[in-house]
């Protein structure tokens, strides 16, 4: 299970704004380490973000998004008390999931 | 079920793969969206497009922001946002990294065409914001730079 | 995001170009690059484990730092990293954060910091050491407050001087100091702007950024990581962490830059 991920999610106008910092190490995979052997890549591969069960978004990344990614998104709707979820995968099969309730 | 209606099932089964795996794009009809391994595969431009579905039309309604100057190509922000109709994606490629697709993006119905986020940009290229709206692909350039900092060391 | 979102974000942009223009600092060049961050710094993570960490219940006495004074009294968090270093009667000693959180978990929790002090930084790829995580962490709870380095106590007055006679000392095989680089205004290393860090200018600027999400280390690095690092640029011997140089280099920065606002954790290259 992966380290907890910040989530910040802002409803104003009628409109929430998700703003997520996940911690991953994103390796690539071409990086060396300071013993000179290849990292063997290491990185989310697929994000899914919920609002009270409904997909609210849905990613696909590579390498290439940088460690400790940060996504921010917006969608219509939320109200206090709703429940604003964002679970990720990665590469080498671990997961984590974090959620959030709207004030 | 007799024999020959089996095989015409799975003969229609291996059809749709086939089709699915041709298009090399994940039908919007399917429920479970896939991710498309080829286009992230891919090096070089021409061929993460051609995985993508085809060269996208340059468009100016994608506001696309990226830092003129990195000070770390390891974490460069980038903010796009889709001013077409129908958006359902954005995806962002850096065209001098080892594979130029870094991420899709997918909007459902009420989740605004816009997204930010950070991406690695190993040296001085372009980046690009492509928008897959109604089927049509777009998309957006900006060039961004790529310092070595400090000392180096 | 919406229209006015997006040109809110373009107006935060130029105001910060501008500001940076204003002050005549560094790093225009840069200036849009670190807009572009937001307040959103991955150092937040760490922050969060620091925070795990200060209230865990641990080592053979099985209390948290809770106990723990940084100066303001114990388990005073709020305010205490701007006003660090200090004189600690209990120490004997002028201490920084992290020489005092060194001390804290050593003596209020009777924990081994041996391998700690040796290794006080992560390497790269690896998880954040204890003293970084409680470091970021400490530091944020200061974030905003003027920075108030004492200069009461005749030991603590002692350290700037060392500080002082440490950031104009020449040495190693390039018979560089810390003032060949960081000693005068306008000048940089490549497309770097360096600051002048003998001035209170320059120390503002850098004492209340640090500790820092280093993007180049993928992780947050504390000021005596920034003091050694600098070390080894230099072709010096290593800064040994905790040592009267490098807390003496601290209180020299800390001092030049009292008044400023402790902005840490800070976001750097």
């Amino acid at each position: 299970m992966g380290n907890p991920m910040r989530i910040r999610a802002v409803t104003a106008d009628g409109n929430t704004t998700v703003k997520v910092l996940m911690s991953h190490p994103m390796e690539t995979g071409l990086r060396k380490d300071s013993e000179g052997n290849l990292v063997p890549a290491h990185h989310i591969t697929t994000v899914t973000a919920t609002h009270n069960d409904k997909t609210v978004l849905t990613a696909e990344w590579g390498a290439a998004v940088s460690q400790n990614p940060f996504l921010e998104f917006s969608f219509a709707g939320g109200a206090p008390g709703d429940k604003v979820s964002v679970h990720w995968v990665d590469n080498q099969g671990d997961s984590r999931t974090d959620e959030t309730v709207l004030k | 079920m007799n024999m020959h209606r089996r095989s015409f099932l799975t003969l229609s089964a291996s059809v749709l793969a086939v089709a699915a795996t041709a298009t090399m794009w994940p039908l919007r009809a399917m429920a479970e969206w896939v991710r498309p391994k080829a286009a992230f595969e891919a090096k070089g431009m021409d061929d993460t497009f051609a995985a993508m579905g085809g060269t996208p039309e340059a468009s100016t309604d994608i506001d696309f922001m990226t830092p003129e100057i990195a000070e770390n190509g390891a974490v460069v922000p980038v903010t796009v946002t889709s001013k077409i109709p129908g958006t359902t994606e954005i995806s962002i490629l850096v065209e001098k990294n080892p594979n130029p697709l870094a991420a899709i993006f997918v909007f459902p119905e009420g989740t605004d065409p816009s997204v930010k986020t950070r991406v690695k940009v190993a040296q001085t290229c372009n980046l690009y914001a492509v928008v897959r709206a109604n089927g049509k692909l777009y998309s957006a350039t900006r060039e961004t730079k790529v310092t070595l900092g400090g000392c180096g060391g | 995001m919406t229209m006015k979102t997006l040109s809110g974000t373009l107006l935060a942009t130029a105001l910060a170009m501008a500001a940076s223009s204003a002050t005549g600092a560094e790093d225009d060049i840069f200036a849009q690059y670190r807009a572009m961050f937001g307040d959103d710094n991955p150092a937040e993570l760490t922050e969060f484990q620091g925070e795990d960490l200060w209230n865990e219940v641990r080592g053979p006495k099985q209390v948290s730092l809770e106990q723990c004074d940084l100066g303001l009294g114990a388990g005073v968090v709020e305010g205490a990293y701007a006003q660090l270093p200090r004189w600690f009667e209990d120490a004997g000693k002028v201490m920084d954060l992290e020489t005092r959180l060194l001390y804290c978990m050593e003596t209020v929790q009777g924990m081994d910091v041996t391998e700690l002090r040796q290794h006080p930084f992560s390497e790269q790829g690896q998880p954040q050491t204890d003293l970084e995580a409680l470091s970021a962490y400490i530091a944020a709870q200061s974030k905003g407050m003027p920075i108030a380095v004492p200069q009461d106590h005749p030991a603590e007055r002692a350290a700037f001087e060392m500080g002082r006679e440490q950031f104009n000392f020449r040495a190693g095989p390039h018979d560089f100091s810390c003032a060949t680089c960081h000693g005068q205004s306008g000048k940089r290393i490549r497309l770097q702007s360096l600051l002048q860090l003998n001035e209170p200018e320059g120390a503002k600027a850098s004492f209340s950024a640090w500790p820092a999400y280093r993007i180049a280390q993928g992780a947050v690095r504390t000021y005596e990581w920034r003091m050694a690092d600098c070390a080894r640029q230099q072709r010096l011997p290593g800064l040994v962490h905790g040592s009267p140089a490098a807390i003496g280099l601290i209180t020299y920065l800390g001092v030049l830059a009292n008044g400023a606002e402790m902005d840490a954790p800070g976001l750097k290259r």
